[in-house]
């Protein structure tokens, strides 16, 4: 009985696709493209037109930058400009090309102790926070939400650091994991709209602060340089690269929407707004 | 409705539709946790053996080493073979790096020693009994191993299942190295802490349901053959 069981165990091995063979290229990407939905819209139609499949490894902007430095992926698709600039001038890439952007909200709970509801500047809102000592929740990780939030403390002359372990909490997680903890805590966040709006665990969250030119959030790709990671899939790699460009790619991106709306705006023909 | 009865709601619906994507990943958590399982039980079964007939120096601090590697964190073993695969890594070149190759390697660097560190317990005991008898046949400490490793198969099964248990409960590791990629390397566990990050706590809660359904099952299945094979042994 006992050898009938291994064998039926081993018979199931065979099935496991441990090196698939199927043609394939491997995307580091950040945690909002994959969980807003994103990807599970375009790639298909991406499939379709080429016969590549893409595997998304979805990580915050620094650790996937880190997975292309390493040459475990053939194209980086991330949102953090200063350091995709970095990227390619360490030399991890030779080209970079904007895609689409979409913007940050600041959340926070229907209470909204630091009194910021409807305020069009996020500066100022963000001293009204650390003024009021309101918690806020930062994903602290590297990730390009995060450099933005620290980009938009330092635009407001505060170091928040100041008020860690009263106000201010890094938990060092994704865009998801930090709704989830604001959502318990009743604390402000800085957020992708994307992630927010396919967000379900809201509670008592809301959009508070929207609309500041700030906020804008522009989402870039690179093909990892073949030169320094050889094995590096570069002409499907390209072939993706060139398609999310296209207009088919940019129709594609447009057309994703979550009741009704639009979550990401392809502008890879237009000039890159550089803020 | 609370959101315990929104996922029990949940895992009936996924069961009974027989969403494809569930058992998709429900087959592969199972590929990989019992491929696991079977790496692991070629080192960790002899090993266990070996240290329960054998008398050698350094065998003490095997054992403590064994022992101590029980508690190996899974984000640790994720992090060590996630190095060591990379393709900047010394194995770099075997392009296993978010594969289910490597989640099967990272989690049966975890149960390697909970396999070895058990069967040596259990088989210790069974040595005390049969010593006597195995040596009057003149059986050398080698030769014992195989045997004892059969006559103890039915308790080893419980060691085996040890195994499975916390292979098919891990996230960390399979997270780290597998990089929970939708239709690739996604499996039960790193589905639901998606989930959960997703802030759809009932979907993530009904997939806790249903994995823990599974190895449930898997659990029942080999007492069942345990039972059946006893029976037959006599």
């Amino acid at each position: 009985m006992i050898r009938r069981i291994l064998i039926l165990l081993i018979m199931l091995l065979p099935a496991m696709p441990l090196q698939a063979q199927e043609r394939s290229i491997t995307i580091a990407s950040t945690t909002s493209t994959e969980q807003s939905g994103l990807f599970g819209h375009i790639l298909p139609e991406f499939a379709r037109a080429t016969g590549i499949a893409v595997r998304v490894v979805a990580l915050g902007t620094g650790q996937a930058l880190d997975v292309g430095r390493r040459g475990d992926a053939d194209v980086v698709f991330v949102h953090d400009r200063a350091a995709e600039l970095r990227f390619l001038a360490d030399g991890f890439a030779t080209r970079r090309d904007h895609v689409m952007f979409n913007d940050f909200v600041l959340v926070g709970p229907a209470a909204d102790p630091a009194g910021i509801d409807g305020l069009r500047d996020t500066v100022e809102a963000l001293r009204r926070i650390a003024a009021a000592g309101a918690p806020f929740v930062s994903r602290g990780d590297r990730s390009g939400t995060h450099a933005a939030e620290l980009r938009l403390w330092q635009q407001a002359g505060i170091d928040p650091a100041a008020g860690r372990g009263a106000w201010y909490r890094e938990i060092g997680q994704g865009m998801g994991p930090a709704l989830n903890t604001s959502a318990a805590q009743g604390a402000y966040v800085l957020t992708d709209r994307g992630t927010w709006l396919s967000f379900r665990n809201r509670q008592e969250l809301r959009i508070l602060v929207e609309g500041d030119a700030r906020l804008f959030n522009q989402y870039g790709v690179m093909l990892v340089n073949p030169q320094r990671h050889p094995h590096v899939k570069a002409a499907d790699g390209q072939r993706f690269i060139d398609w999310i460009l296209s207009e088919a790619g940019q129709r594609s991106i447009a057309g994703y929407r979550i009741n009704g709306e639009q979550l990401f705006f392809p502008n890879a023909t237009q000039p890159e707004p550089v803020s | 409705m609370s959101d315990l009865s929104l996922a029990f709601d949940a895992a009936l619906t996924l069961v009974a539709t027989g969403d494809e994507t569930l058992s998709r990943i429900i087959l592969l958590s199972l590929q990989v946790s019992i491929s696991a399982v079977l790496v692991a039980a070629l080192v960790g079964l002899p090993l266990g053996a070996l240290l329960a007939v054998a008398r050698f120096p350094g065998r003490h601090g095997i054992i403590i080493t064994l022992n101590a590697l029980m508690g190996l964190p899974p984000v640790v073993a994720g992090l060590v073979i996630y190095l060591l695969l990379s393709r900047s890594g010394p194995l770099g070149s075997l392009g296993l790096l978010f594969t289910p190759g490597a989640m099967v390697i990272a989690q049966a660097l975890l149960i390697a020693p909970i396999l070895a560190a058990l069967s040596r317990q259990v088989l210790e005991g069974l040595w005390e009994e049969y010593a006597e008898q195995l040596r009057s046949f003149g059986a050398g400490t080698w030769r014992a191993v195989p045997t004892l490793l059969w006559d103890g198969r039915f308790a080893l099964l419980t060691v085996l299942l040890a195994g499975f248990g916390r292979a098919s409960a891990e996230v960390g590791a399979v997270m780290i190295v597998g990089g929970n990629i939708e239709g690739f390397t996604r499996v039960m566990t790193t589905a639901i802490a998606l989930e959960t990050s997703k802030g759809d706590l009932p979907l993530a809660l009904a997939l806790g349901l249903v994995l823990m359904a599974i190895v449930l099952a898997v659990n029942a299945a080999a007492q069942v053959a345990r039972d059946a094979a006893v029976r037959r042994a006599g």
